[in-house]
């Protein structure tokens, strides 16, 4: 039995991890929700996010400077790719979509491996993130606490885009009913550009985000691809609360499993996820009709 | 039925050019920049490749999780031949074959439970955890990141006289000649009724259920297939190089699987292995070329992504696919002409006068539970969605041998009914009852089953098969059971069910289209082949959802002396908006409104009704309801 402050310190990390995955999964839930698409290349796009922000910093000092034109670029990738081939494949069976984005995910990953090698890059922490806070009883890396916050109000700007703005209701309706949307006279192929769009920027914010606490490897992503597949299981396909709970909820699972045993943090989550396929296949949020 | 034995030798070439090849190929590809070994990995990643085309290419089922039983296999292997549990190299190699079949099994039971990108997420995932699992928990076994050293080669032979394969040309003989044994036996599964039900479930999954297929239990075959050829891959693959890699259960693996797959080919099953020629000739020659050594696999993707955007048949498909049209060429124009003259002349085509009463003989054995002249009893039954009652407490009786027609204003609750009846949807309450036994509850491959079928309004043909193979997979239906794993026999050696097939097509006037892919068939074809499906099943009732629906007058009055055939042998429920026909075809009649039962008659009864002329009329007394 681990003691107290390792486990809180666990959970912390839990949080930390579980935002990030929040904010990956998100990125892949509403492209899938709205355009139907299970995006593979999500983790490659990922690693283009930390890579972004590694190439950005070696020009400017400033790392905030660095997220936003990384971010500039992630909206410009995501639109690019939307118009050169997604596009192709919204009438296609779900096997093709999955491996053109597979695809994209090669060839993104090895452009990543052309141009910077296979070895690990690293990528300073923030001068506003160095060292340590005094949290009560507990001492936690600064940044970390400062990505949770981060990443938190991204989550919160995604959802006020999502629940309070009109192209929101356009994205949340095409969720529910595609067809009719398109009967009512609202042009979904823009809105699927732009949504697109903002899962890539979501999945690259990530990724930029993460850069500092990890080696940058082309391959980087992959790992955390397939968590944010149980993430969305967990929430149920397409749902947005569902893929920020369940991120938490993963985040927590990994992190305090390897409180107690670092061997099984992985199995658990995905045991978890065995788990509730047999007992609530749609998912913690999802809606029995979606599956 | 002269021309089978043709056909059969024929069906024999593909076997032998993949003997050639496999006997050519270390004499002349090493010209090319393929050494022994390289040909023996690429036979490796093929032997995966079979059994995956078989859940792929076959089935339809888009796996990312076939490392998982690739380094089960593998490491089981590897485990007990170094561990000293077992020192026959052959001995191991069946049992981690067999502990993949295993964990097949246990996966798949979880994973055929869903379709589409739920599936492939699934599979992904078991996939990583069995990578995590090797990783760490397990590592006492497995060696976690250093994988199991020192994996011995088979030997052939006892005692004195034993021949160790050593690696070169023997390794890759031994293969080769597991892959061609593989290759043999994985052809022989393609063209078994469990192959043919398994494409068909690619085609349309929800009519092969409809027919009474047990379709989860057919895709676990499937599934459990896959996982032992990769298995047995895996197994070989540790005595190859003496070393069982950790890397066999990582995401690569799978993602590398599925890339040669469709380079190659899906549903062709040598594609992945002409796939996998492909990637690890790029990879290892690329690398010879100044200035290209790290981009091989850009190259690869890029090919990847154009081969999946226009392409989608990969290398092996699009000859297989040239070839055929060549051959095929005349035949397949000559359908479409056929198709377009009925389409254009409409009328003509169908002549009244040829058209006489016939005599249906279903050879198959009719089941019928008890001597109950009720067929269906339909007791109570309700479907609420939410607030909506599209179904309100409907019960009616169905005599045997009748032809009983359900008819109701649009909106009335009809088609869910019929939905009902067959247990494709699930009512809220109330029961089916077919001579007597309990219906309802059991699933739509079970109500199949128990015989009855439904001929549904909107076509759900399986387009790329000929009319012949759509009728096969339902007359197989009920004849073989929900679920029978003969494997080895040719799909179509079942005299019973061919003798219904050719039954079936003379009472549908298909005979001279029976070879005709379905999808070319005109309009109403495609209509009689639908009734013929269900027909086909040899139902005790048969359900006919709206089977004049889009028929020019001709059409019409051809299908309802085919509904009249049919009549005489097995009793008929019929959904039509067509009265004219309905008056003129049924026995008994009953009207729904509003999801309730508004009258149940003779239809001189039905027809003097008072409440029914309002209720066509325009509503019942400016809304009584709702």
């Amino acid at each position: 039995m681990p003691s107290w402050p390792a486990l809180l310190s666990q959970a912390f990390n839990g949080l930390a991890l579980g935002a990030l995955l929040a904010l990956v999964s998100s990125g892949l839930t509403i492209i899938l929700g709205t355009l139907g698409v299970l995006n593979f290349a999500h983790g490659a796009l990922f690693a283009v996010g930390a890579y972004a922000v590694f190439v950005i910093l070696q020009y400017t000092q400033s790392f905030v400077l660095a997220l936003v034109i990384g971010c500039g670029f992630m909206l410009l990738l995501g639109f690019l790719l939307e118009r050169i081939i997604i596009r192709l494949f919204y009438n296609r069976p779900h096997e093709d979509q999955i491996l053109v984005t597979y695809g994209v995910g090669i060839v993104l990953v090895e452009c990543i491996r052309a141009a910077f090698g296979g070895n690990a890059q690293r990528v300073p922490t923030p001068s506003w993130g160095q060292g340590a806070t005094q949290l009560g009883f507990l001492i936690y890396p600064t940044y970390r606490l400062q990505l949770i916050a981060i990443i938190a109000m991204l989550l919160l700007s995604l959802y006020l885009v999502l629940y309070r703005t009109s192209m929101g209701l356009v994205v949340r309706a095409g969720i529910e009913n595609p067809g009719m949307v398109g009967i009512l006279g609202i042009n979904l192929r823009r809105t699927f550009l732009l949504v697109f769009a903002i899962g890539v920027v979501a999945v690259g914010l990530a990724g930029m985000l993460y850069a500092p606490v990890v080696a940058v490897t082309p391959d980087m992503g992959a790992n955390f691809m397939a968590q944010s597949f149980v993430v969305i299981v967990l929430g149920g396909l397409g749902s947005f609360p569902g893929a920020v709970i369940g991120g938490l909820i993963a985040g927590e699972i990994i992190s305090l499993t390897s409180a107690f045993n670092s061997s099984y943090s992985e199995v658990m989550l995905y045991a978890l996820m065995a788990l509730l396929l047999v007992l609530r296949p749609q998912g913690l949020f999802g809606s029995e009709g979606r599956v | 039925m002269k021309v089978v034995p043709v056909g059969r030798a024929r069906s024999y070439l593909p076997e032998f050019a993949v003997l050639v090849t496999l006997v050519a190929a270390p004499i002349a590809l090493p010209y090319l920049g393929f050494s022994t070994d390289l040909l023996t990995r690429v036979l490796n990643w093929g032997l995966i490749g079979l059994g995956f085309d078989i859940l792929f290419g076959l089935t339809g089922l888009l796996s990312f999780g076939q490392a998982a039983f690739y380094g089960v296999g593998g490491f089981v292997t590897a485990y007990l031949l170094v561990s000293g549990a077992l020192n026959s190299v052959w001995l191991a190699l069946a049992a981690g074959t067999a502990a993949a079949g295993f964990a097949g099994l246990v996966v798949g039971w979880l994973a055929v439970r869903r379709i589409g990108i739920y599936f492939t997420m699934i599979t992904l995932a078991f996939g990583q955890m069995a990578y995590f699992m090797e990783n760490s928990p397990l590592s006492d076994y497995t060696g976690g990141e250093n994988g199991i050293p020192g994996v011995p080669v088979p030997v052939l032979g006892f005692g004195e006289h034993a021949i160790r394969i050593s690696a070169g040309l023997p390794m890759y003989t031994l293969f080769a000649v597991i892959f061609f044994a593989g290759y043999v036996l994985a052809r022989r599964i393609v063209g078994s009724p469990v192959g043919a039900v398994l494409l068909a479930i690619k085609e349309n999954t929800g009519r092969v259920a409809m027919l009474g297929h047990n379709v989860p239990a057919y895709k676990l075959t499937a599934f459990v297939i896959a996982a032992l050829y990769a298995g047995l891959a895996g197994g070989l693959l540790g005595s190859f190089q003496s070393y069982m890699p950790p890397d066999a259960f990582a995401l690569e693996t799978s993602g590398q699987l599925v890339v040669q797959t469709i380079v190659g080919g899906a549903g062709t099953l040598v594609g992945p292995l002409v796939g996998a020629a492909v990637w690890m000739w790029l990879r290892d020659n690329l690398q010879l070329v100044p200035g290209l050594a790290t981009l091989w696999k850009l190259v690869l993707g890029l090919a990847f992504i154009v081969l999946v955007i226009g392409l989608r048949r990969g290398i092996c498909g699009e000859i297989a696919h040239w070839w055929s049209e060549r051959r095929n060429y005349a035949a397949l124009r000559a359908a479409e002409a056929a198709t377009q003259a009925i389409e254009a002349t409409g009328e003509r085509i169908v002549k009244p006068s040829v058209r006489r009463a016939r005599d249906v003989m279903l050879p198959l054995p009719s089941p019928a539970i008890g001597a109950s002249d009720i067929a269906l009893d339909v007791r109570a039954l309700a479907r609420h969605y939410g607030g909506l009652k599209a179904v309100d407490g409907v019960s009616f009786k169905v005599m045997r041998g009748s032809i009983h027609a359900v008819i109701g204003p649009n909106g009335a609750g009809k088609s869910t009914l019929f939905k009902m009846l067959l247990d494709e949807i699930s009512p809220s309450s109330g029961d089916v009852l077919l001579f007597g036994a309990k219906v309802t509850g059991s699933g739509v491959s079970h109500a199949a089953q128990f015989g009855i079928a439904k001929s549904n309004q909107l076509n759900q043909l399986f387009p790329n098969l000929s009319v012949r193979q759509n009728l096969r997979i339902a007359a197989l239906g009920r004849r073989r059971g929900p679920l029978r794993l003969d494997l080895l026999r040719p799909a179509d050696s079942l005299p019973e069910v061919e003798e219904q097939v050719g039954s079936v097509l003379a009472l549908l006037d298909l005979v001279g289209r029976a070879d005709t892919p379905a999808h070319i068939l005109a309009y109403g074809e495609k209509r009689r082949l639908e009734i013929g499906m269900a027909l086909a099943t040899s139902p005790n009732v048969l359900l006919l959802d709206e089977p004049l629906a889009g028929m020019s007058p001709a059409e019409r009055a051809a299908t309802c002396a085919l509904i009249r055939d049919i009549a005489r042998a097995c009793t008929i429920v019929i959904v039509e908006h067509d009265l004219d026909a309905i008056f003129e075809l049924a026995e008994r009649i009953t009207v729904l409104y509003e999801g309730r039962l508004l009258a149940d008659g003779s239809p001189e009864e039905i027809r003097r009704n008072q409440r029914v002329q309002d209720a066509y009329l325009g509503g019942l007394h400016a809304h009584e309801s709702a």
